[in-house]
C-alpha cells in the first residue's frame, strides 16, 4: 500500500517560469533541454494558429462549431510532446491542438466539426484515439489499451486527457480506480480551465485540488501551472517515465484558463466578468515562453520567422482543406455499422440509393 | 476440443465455449465481477482462472462502466474481451459505454477501429430472483445500431452462438436466459449450429406459428405440446438472433401456417416482440388469416418473486392467444 503522503500533489502547482517568463528560484524539477523547449515553442505557435484559424472558419460557416483551447496551448503541446511514438493519446473535443501536435493532419481532425463524418483520422496511424465527446468515457479506454499493452509486455503509455468538469463523471473515478488496481501505465492529464461550459470549478469539486483526488485511488498525483510550458513538459515527462517504469498510473492536474467561450455557440459574458479574464491575458503561455527563450537567446529572429511561417502554412492548409466542398457519400452511412452489413441495412441502403436515383433523374 | 456429443447444462456449455475459445485464441480475455476464483455467480467462468491464469480471466473492481470501458480499450489494442455483467439490471451503469462507444466506434472511425467485444448478460426471470435480477433488457440493445444481439435457448446453441460471438469482429450483446442455465441437453462442439443472424424452426407444425426467443422458447414448446394433445399443430420458431433478424426464416414459417403468435417475456410496449409483429405483418400480410398476436410481459416493473408467475407468459396465455387467431373464419 502506497503511503498517502507520497501520493499527494505539491502544495502549489509546479512552476519553472514566473508570469513574466523568468525562471523561478528553487524549482522542483530541472528544465527540459533547449532543443525540447524550442520544439515545444514551435508547437505552441502552431497550436495557437490552429485555434485561431478554426475559430475563423466557424465564423465563415465552414465549421459547425469549435471548442477552442486558446490559452491552453502549453498543455496541448505538453501532452503530445511527452509521448513516445509507440504511446497513445486519448484526447477530448477541446484537444484538437494536441492531436495536431501529435502529427495528425488538422483537416482530418476537423472532419467532425466540418460535419463530413465523426472521426476523420485513422486512430492507428498516429496512435491517437478519436476525440471523445462524452465526458471521461475515453479515460477507461486508455486504461484498457494500456492494460492490454502491459499484458503483452509492451512499454506503451496512454495519455488520457480530460477537463475539470469531467472529473465529476463516474467514469473518471472508475478509470482512476481500475488503472490503479491493474497498475495500468496511464497518465491522466486534467486540464483544469476553471469552467465546464458555464459552471465554475467550485461547483464541480470541493477537493483541495483535482490532483488531490488521486490519493483516494492510490494514484500518484501532481499539479502544475498549465500556462508554464517548461513546467508542463517536465511534470508530464516525469509522469510518463513513471508510468512506463511500471509505477502505475499518474494523475496530473494543470491549472489553466479557458480564454474563450466554451464554443462559438456559448456566451461567456453571462457567467464571468472581464475582471476575471483580464489577469489571465498576461499569463498567456506563448508570451511567457517567448520571453524566456528570448532572454536565454534561444529564440533568434530567424527561428521566430521560421516557426511563424510553419504555423501559417498549417493555417493555409486548414483553410484550403476545410473549404474544399467534397460532399460526403450517403451510401457510406450503411458501410461501417457492422463489419458486414446486415440484410436489414442492405435493404435500407438500397432504399436510399433508389430514392437518390429518383431525385437525380 | 471435445468432439463427442455430451449432455451439458447451458451453464456448462457456455463454460466449455469460453474454455475452447481461450485455448484456441490467445487474444480472448475474460473479466468481470467474481468471474475469477469464484467462477462467476452462475459458474459460467468456472475454472478459467485456474486453467489460463489470472491475466486471461480476472476479477475487476465492481463497476460495470469500468468493465465495458476497459474492454473497449483492450479491443482497440488487438484483444477479444468477453465481459460478464453479473445480472441484467446491473449492466445499466455500462449503458453509456455500450451505446456511445461499443456500438458506434466502428462507424465513428469509418471501419478503422472494430471492437470485437462480447458482453454477456444473464437476463430475464423465472428463477424467483428479487428486484434488479430479472429484467428483460434486450430491447435496449436491439434498438441500438451497431450491436449484434443474440440469445440461445438450448445448450448446443449456447455453445456455438458464444463461440461465434467471440469470433465475430463486431460487438455482441450475448443475452443468457437464466432460467435455462441448468437444463441439460446434448451439445456437440464439432457440429456447428446455424450462425448468428439465423432463426431455426424448433418444432414443425401446420396450424399456427409461435415465434419466441430466449426464455420464451421453452414456454412455446410446452404450449405446442399441449396444443398437439388438443389436435392443433403448432410450429415453433426460435429467433436466436435478435440483431441481425432472420426475416427469411421467420416469414417463411408464418406463411406456411398463416397464423402467428409472438411469445416474449419482456414488457410488450416498444419491444422486440412488437418489432417482430410489425415485420411479419409488413411482409406476410396476404398470407395471414388473422392479425399477429403478442403474448408478452405486462408493462410493469418486474414483479417480486411471489408475483412473477403473473408476469411471465405461460402456456395458458399462449394457447388463449392461439385460440384468438380467428379460426371461426376458416
Amino acid at each position: 500500500m502506497a503511503d498517502a503522503q507520497d501520493l499527494l500533489p505539491s502544495e502549489q502547482p509546479v512552476r519553472l517560469l514566473d508570469e513574466t517568463g523568468r525562471p523561478v528560484a528553487g524549482a522542483a524539477l530541472p528544465f527540459p533541454t533547449a532543443d525540447r523547449l524550442l520544439a515545444a515553442y514551435a508547437s505552441l505557435v502552431v497550436g495557437r494558429r490552429v485555434n485561431d484559424q478554426a475559430g475563423a472558419l466557424v465564423r465563415q460557416g465552414r465549421l459547425a462549431v469549435y471548442p477552442s483551447s486558446h490559452g491552453q496551448e502549453a498543455c496541448q503541446t505538453g501532452a503530445a510532446l511527452a509521448l513516445a511514438e509507440g504511446d497513445w493519446l486519448f484526447p477530448t473535443y477541446r484537444d484538437t491542438a494536441a492531436v495536431v501536435a501529435r502529427g495528425v493532419d488538422p483537416v482530418e481532425v476537423l472532419t467532425l466539426l466540418k460535419g463530413d463524418w465523426h472521426a476523420g483520422y485513422d486512430p492507428y496511424e498516429h496512435r491517437v484515439a478519436p476525440q471523445a465527446t462524452p465526458l471521461a468515457t475515453q479515460l477507461l479506454h486508455a486504461v484498457g489499451l494500456a492494460h492490454a499493452a502491459r499484458l503483452r509486455g509492451e512499454d506503451t503509455v496512454a495519455m488520457a486527457m480530460c477537463g475539470d468538469g469531467a472529473t465529476s463523471e463516474g467514469d473518471f473515478h472508475e478509470a482512476l480506480n481500475f488503472a490503479a488496481v491493474f497498475k495500468a501505465p496511464v497518465v491522466f492529464f486534467v486540464q483544469n480551465n476553471e469552467y465546464a461550459i458555464s459552471v465554475p470549478l467550485a461547483r464541480q469539486s470541493a477537493a483541495p485540488s483535482l490532483a488531490h483526488k488521486g490519493v483516494g485511488y492510490g494514484v500518484n498525483a501532481e499539479r502544475v501551472d498549465g500556462n508554464d510550458t517548461p513546467a508542463v513538459l517536465a511534470v508530464l515527462d516525469r509522469a510518463v517515465a513513471a508510468a512506463r517504469a511500471g509505477e502505475g498510473p499518474q494523475l496530473v492536474e494543470a491549472h489553466t484558463y479557458r480564454m474563450q467561450a466554451h464554443t462559438n455557440a456559448d456566451d461567456a459574458t453571462r457567467y464571468r466578468s472581464d475582471e476575471e479574464v483580464g489577469p489571465w491575458v498576461a499569463r498567456d503561455p506563448l508570451l511567457r515562453m517567448e520571453a524566456y527563450l528570448k532572454r536565454k537567446r534561444l529564440l533568434t529572429k530567424a527561428r521566430r520567422t521560421e516557426f511563424a511561417e510553419r504555423a501559417e502554412a498549417v493555417a493555409a492548409a486548414m483553410r484550403e482543406g476545410v473549404s474544399r466542398d467534397a460532399e460526403p457519400d450517403p451510401s457510406e452511412l450503411f458501410a461501417h455499422v457492422f463489419s458486414t452489413p446486415t440484410p436489414q441495412l442492405r435493404e435500407q441502403a438500397a432504399f436510399l440509393a433508389d430514392e437518390l436515383s429518383r431525385e437525380g433523374s | 476440443m471435445a468432439t463427442d456429443p455430451t449432455k451439458l447444462s447451458m451453464a456448462q456449455a457456455l463454460n466449455r465455449a469460453l474454455r475452447d475459445a481461450m485455448a484456441e485464441d490467445g487474444s480472448v480475455y475474460v473479466f468481470g465481477e467474481d468471474v475469477g476464483p469464484l467462477g462467476g455467480v452462475f459458474r459460467i467462468t468456472d475454472g478459467l482462472t485456474a486453467e489460463f491464469g489470472e491475466n486471461r480471466c480476472f476479477d475487476t473492481p465492481l463497476a460495470e462502466s469500468g468493465i465495458v470501458g476497459m474492454a473497449v480499450g483492450m479491443a482497440m489494442n488487438g484483444m477479444r474481451p468477453v465481459v460478464e455483467m453479473q445480472f441484467d439490471a446491473f449492466a445499466y451503469p455500462a449503458f453509456e459505454q455500450i451505446v456511445s462507444h461499443v456500438a458506434k466506434t466502428r462507424n465513428r472511425t469509418r471501419g478503422r477501429v472494430g471492437l470485437p467485444i462480447v458482453i454477456r448478460v444473464p437476463y430475464a426471470g423465472g428463477i424467483g430472483g428479487v428486484e434488479h435480477h430479472c429484467d428483460s433488457s434486450e430491447a435496449y440493445y436491439a434498438h441500438t445500431p451497431g450491436l449484434t444481439v443474440v440469445t440461445p435457448s438450448t445448450p448446443h446453441d449456447a455453445y456455438h452462438l458464444l463461440r461465434e460471438s467471440i469470433a465475430s469482429d463486431d460487438p455482441v450483446v450475448f443475452m443468457e436466459p437464466k432460467k435455462l442455465y441448468w437444463g441439460k441437453d446434448e451439445v456437440d462442439p464439432a457440429s456447428p449450429a446455424p450462425g448468428i443472424g439465423r432463426a431455426v424452426v424448433r418444432r414443425p407444425g401446420t396450424d399456427a406459428t409461435l415465434i419466441a426467443y430466449g426464455p420464451a422458447v421453452s414456454t412455446a414448446l410446452e404450449a405446442a405440446d399441449a396444443a398437439a394433445q388438443e389436435g392443433r399443430s403448432l410450429q415453433v420458431v426460435d429467433v436466436r438472433s435478435l440483431v441481425p433478424f432472420d426475416d427469411e426464416t421467420v416469414c417463411e414459417a408464418v406463411r406456411s401456417t398463416g397464423r402467428a403468435v409472438v411469445v416474449a417475456e419482456a414488457s410488450g410496449y416498444a419491444s422486440v416482440a412488437s418489432e417482430i409483429v410489425a415485420r411479419v405483418t409488413e411482409r406476410c400480410f396476404h398470407s395471414l388469416a388473422a392479425p399477429v398476436r403478442r403474448v408478452t410481459g405486462f408493462d410493469i416493473p418486474f414483479p417480486p418473486p411471489k408475483l412473477e408467475r403473473f408476469q411471465l407468459p405461460g402456456v395458458d396465455r399462449v394457447l388463449d392467444a392461439v385460440d384468438d387467431l380467428q379460426w371461426e373464419d376458416q
